[in-house]
């Protein structure tokens, strides 16, 4: 079982993101040396100009993808929480993509086997947090999330208190 | 190849063929890409005094080298070349956003674009699968609901699409041709040759990897130029924005308020760049691959235009706010949004308003003529009715959409002093009366009256020479400004970095290098940028163009300034122009006609074009 507090992942700020892309091109460009958004783990999405965030992996709790697949390709670290894919087992069926909520795991339109993201393992640290310019990603635990929201409830409470 | 896809895609609209072809890459090394590369493809695929309207007109979609690239801002563009039904000259205008990175993707450097289609059609390309599809069902429809529509048809969020809107589709000679909603190839009514071949929009989708020649160095100056974006150089465009100018602008008395009545603004504290951050500004965002970010997307807070969001940049809040006498932001946000609704370029559609509500105070045109409307200065009511009946081409919006050379024209009554424009495009905000190197790179200008081509109004404004003088040097400093600007245009790198390529052209020759693999000189790469210029002022002499036409608005030159202040009676007179454009031309290598020597063609390798000015040299 994953601890609560080893199970990073990125998260964006959507107050922060602009809707760039080059967490895109970041992340294709450590993971396949080419600027290619098809072959980037986190995507992004601009609703509107005023609506943009880039989604990927979050390492859910027993994850929906992992249970999908049909042919046990995926499985889940038990130490980090990383989805793993052996590629061997993999047949691009794409049962993880319907299963998964965010649209983080993605079809590589090449090797025809899913893609997901694995925090840069390789680089010891997620490339798209080092290139955002906006510093809008971060390697967060679901309960840094919560005491985020927590620390700026409580402190807008105050202000407004203040204010009074 | 790197940097370069290597292909261009032609389509005859009127027979529905595509047809494929390889680049040449001595153009690519002449030209470079955008609108260099769009110019020269252009000449060879059009016939001499071409209508811009005919299907004989080719509309030329050109990238640059770097688009696809992680590059921050040299990723992301995009530009449009075609005869001008503006001016009669070459048109061209550069787009910025995500359309050019995924057409480089899919595999294309430039797609030439000619015939007439039967019935309005839209282009789908899927990497290397070009297909023409109906478009009836987006008639009327503004290039943002064209966009979401055609999105949804095919089934692709990601997909881009440039498209025009109602403007484009009734020929309006000011229509622009929009991307993702608020970047706009906007100048010299290119939206208007794509509604003439009934061709509603573009849409790309491109799954190929991009790499540049050198990636490792190249992920260096990435980094590096990422670090630069977030210093002084972009500090404007990341603050203010572009609006900050409406202050300065005021304060020197170079703001042309009221269609050049005036030049300075009374009410420019309620429409400055201040204000619309404080009270408007909700958002910057920025273009894929920037890391700079300026696009201020601002939201109307309240009121009867609650909600109305756009982008807002200084020249189409000027156009649409001082320039038309009206101090309203809320209105100006409207009537950019209208703009944008319609495809029209919103800069010229303001100064048409303005030029509109001129001839009203004048009695040259009366309410009558303007369907019950009081078309004073100041009305922002009246504007946003303007910029409808010209969206729709409807009333007295019919003839003011023919830009404002044709309607002042078609006014007559005196309409054609009031009309400001250079080679039939409309003046944008910088009163060069009192600007005068800006007044030469307008009126020598090859898409006619414009800030874009030339930048040289920063040496006025900046102090950097006596604004108020016209002497000798002039010349040469809007020919090397001109000269780097076509070199930034045809990279396609976005001219808000310029001040980030500390080394000027030694880094621009740097980047095209690491990315095509290419070993040009910073030299090599400014004569690039004269060619660039040379092959513009050729397409334009062979229309028929010249001297004549290097001429700068009626009122410039005969309507001094008259406000009280540093810059009372400032105007521009047929002495100071000639003189300015002796200089300028002397500068270029031409004869004092303008007319490009045949050494000089020699000299920048451009021989096989001098038939163009044979004939002409000793005029």
């Amino acid at each position: 079982m994953v601890k609560i507090h080893e199970r990073k992942f990125v998260s964006a700020d959507p107050d922060k993101c602009v809707g760039c892309q080059i967490c895109e091109y970041a992340c294709s460009w450590t993971k396949e040396k080419a600027f290619n958004p098809l072959k980037s783990r986190i995507r992004v999405v601009r609703v509107n100009q005023l609506a943009n965030m880039a989604v990927t992996c979050r390492r859910c709790e027993d994850p929906p993808c992992v249970a999908a697949c049909p042919r046990d390709a995926l499985t889940q670290s038990e130490e980090t929480g990383t989805v793993r894919l052996d590629a061997d087992k993999c047949n691009g069926c794409g049962w993880c993509i319907e299963a998964c909520d965010y649209g983080a795991i993605m079809l590589h339109p090449e090797s025809k086997v899913v893609h997901v993201c694995d925090l840069c393992k390789d680089e010891g640290e997620p490339q798209c947090i080092k290139w955002c310019p906006e510093e809008a990603l971060t390697l967060v635990t679901s309960d840094v999330l919560a005491q985020k929201a927590r620390i700026s409830a409580v402190k807008k409470l105050f202000q407004e208190a203040k204010k009074k | 190849m790197h940097g370069y896809a290597g292909r261009i895609l032609y389509v005859d609209l009127s027979t529905g063929k595509t047809r494929m072809e390889k680049l040449n890459t001595e153009y690519a090394k002449k030209y470079i890409g955008g609108i260099g590369l769009g110019m020269r493809l252009w000449l060879d695929n059009s016939k001499q005094g071409v209508d811009p309207f005919s299907p004989e007109n080719p509309l030329v979609l050109a990238l640059g080298p770097i688009s696809g690239t992680m590059f921050p801002t040299g990723g992301n563009g995009h530009a449009f070349v075609a005869k001008s039904p503006e001016t009669f000259a070459i048109g061209e205008a550069v787009a910025h956003g995500t359309f050019g990175a995924e057409m480089k993707r899919a595999g294309y450097d430039a797609i030439i674009l000619k015939g007439k289609s039967e019935k309005f059609i839209y282009l789908w390309i899927d990497d290397d699968s070009v297909q023409l599809l109906d478009a009836s069902h987006l008639m009327g429809m503004s290039p943002s609901e064209t966009e979401e529509t055609i999105k949804e048809d095919i089934g692709d969020y990601y997909i881009r699409v440039a498209a025009i809107g109602l403007a484009g589709e009734k020929l309006s000679r000011i229509a622009c041709i929009i991307n993702e909603k608020t970047r706009a190839a906007g100048r010299t009514g290119l939206g208007a040759v794509m509604g003439a071949k009934n061709l509603k929009a573009i849409a790309v989708r491109g799954t190929q990897d991009i790499v540049p020649a050198k990636s490792e160095e190249f992920m260096d100056m990435v980094q590096e130029f990422h670090e630069r974006m977030k210093g002084p150089a972009t500090q404007k465009y990341r603050t203010l924005g572009t609006p900050e100018n409406v202050l300065v602008h005021n304060a020197l008395y170079c703001m042309p308020t009221r269609n050049y009545n005036n030049a300075h603004f009374e009410g420019a504290d309620k429409v400055s760049g201040e204000v619309l951050n404080e009270k408007f500004v909700v958002k910057i965002l920025g273009c894929s691959s920037c890391a700079m970010r300026c696009e201020h997307e601002v939201v109307v807070p309240e009121g009867p235009y609650k909600g109305t969001m756009t982008r807002m940049e200084y020249e189409t809040l000027w156009a649409m706010g001082p320039y038309c006498g009206i101090d309203s932001l809320d209105q100006i946000v409207k009537g950019m949004e209208l703009a944008n609704y319609y495809g029209m370029d919103a800069i010229s559609a303001g100064v048409i308003a303005g030029f509109a509500m001129d001839c009203y105070e004048k009695g040259i045109l009366t309410q009558k003529e303007f369907g019950g409307i009081e078309a004073n200065f100041g009305n922002s009511e009246a504007l946003l009715k303007l910029l409808e009946l010209m969206g729709k081409r409807e009333g007295i919006g019919d003839i003011l959409a023919e830009g404002v050379r044709i309607a002042a024209k078609k006014i007559g009554k005196g309409a054609e002093k009031l009309a400001q424009h250079i080679k039939g495009l409309e003046v944008t905000g910088y009163d060069l009366r009192c600007l005068k190197t800006a007044a030469l790179g307008f009126a020598v200008s090859f898409r006619g009256a414009d800030h874009n081509r030339h930048g040289a109004y920063a040496f006025d404004v900046k102090g950097k020479v006596d604004r108020l003088k016209a002497e000798k040097g002039r010349g040469k400093m809007v020919r090397d400004m001109e000269d780097n600007y076509a070199v930034i245009d045809s990279l396609i790198i976005c001219k808000f970095s310029r001040g980030t390529y500390y080394k000027g052209l030694v880094e621009m020759a740097k980047l095209y290098n690491l990315v095509t693999g290419f070993d040009i000189t910073a030299e090599e790469l400014k004569k690039s940028g004269e060619r660039i210029n040379t092959i513009a002022r050729l397409i334009n002499i062979r229309e028929g163009l010249g001297r004549k036409d290097d001429t700068l608005p009626w009122k410039v030159m005969n309507m001094p300034i008259p406000d009280e202040g540093p810059v009372k009676g400032a105007v521009v007179t047929q002495e100071e122009l000639d003189l300015l454009l002796d200089d300028y031309y002397e500068s270029r290598g031409w004869t004092l006609e303008g007319i490009p020597t045949k050494v000089k063609l020699f000299q920048l390798g451009m021989d096989s074009l001098s038939n163009i000015v044979e004939g002409k040299q000793e005029a």
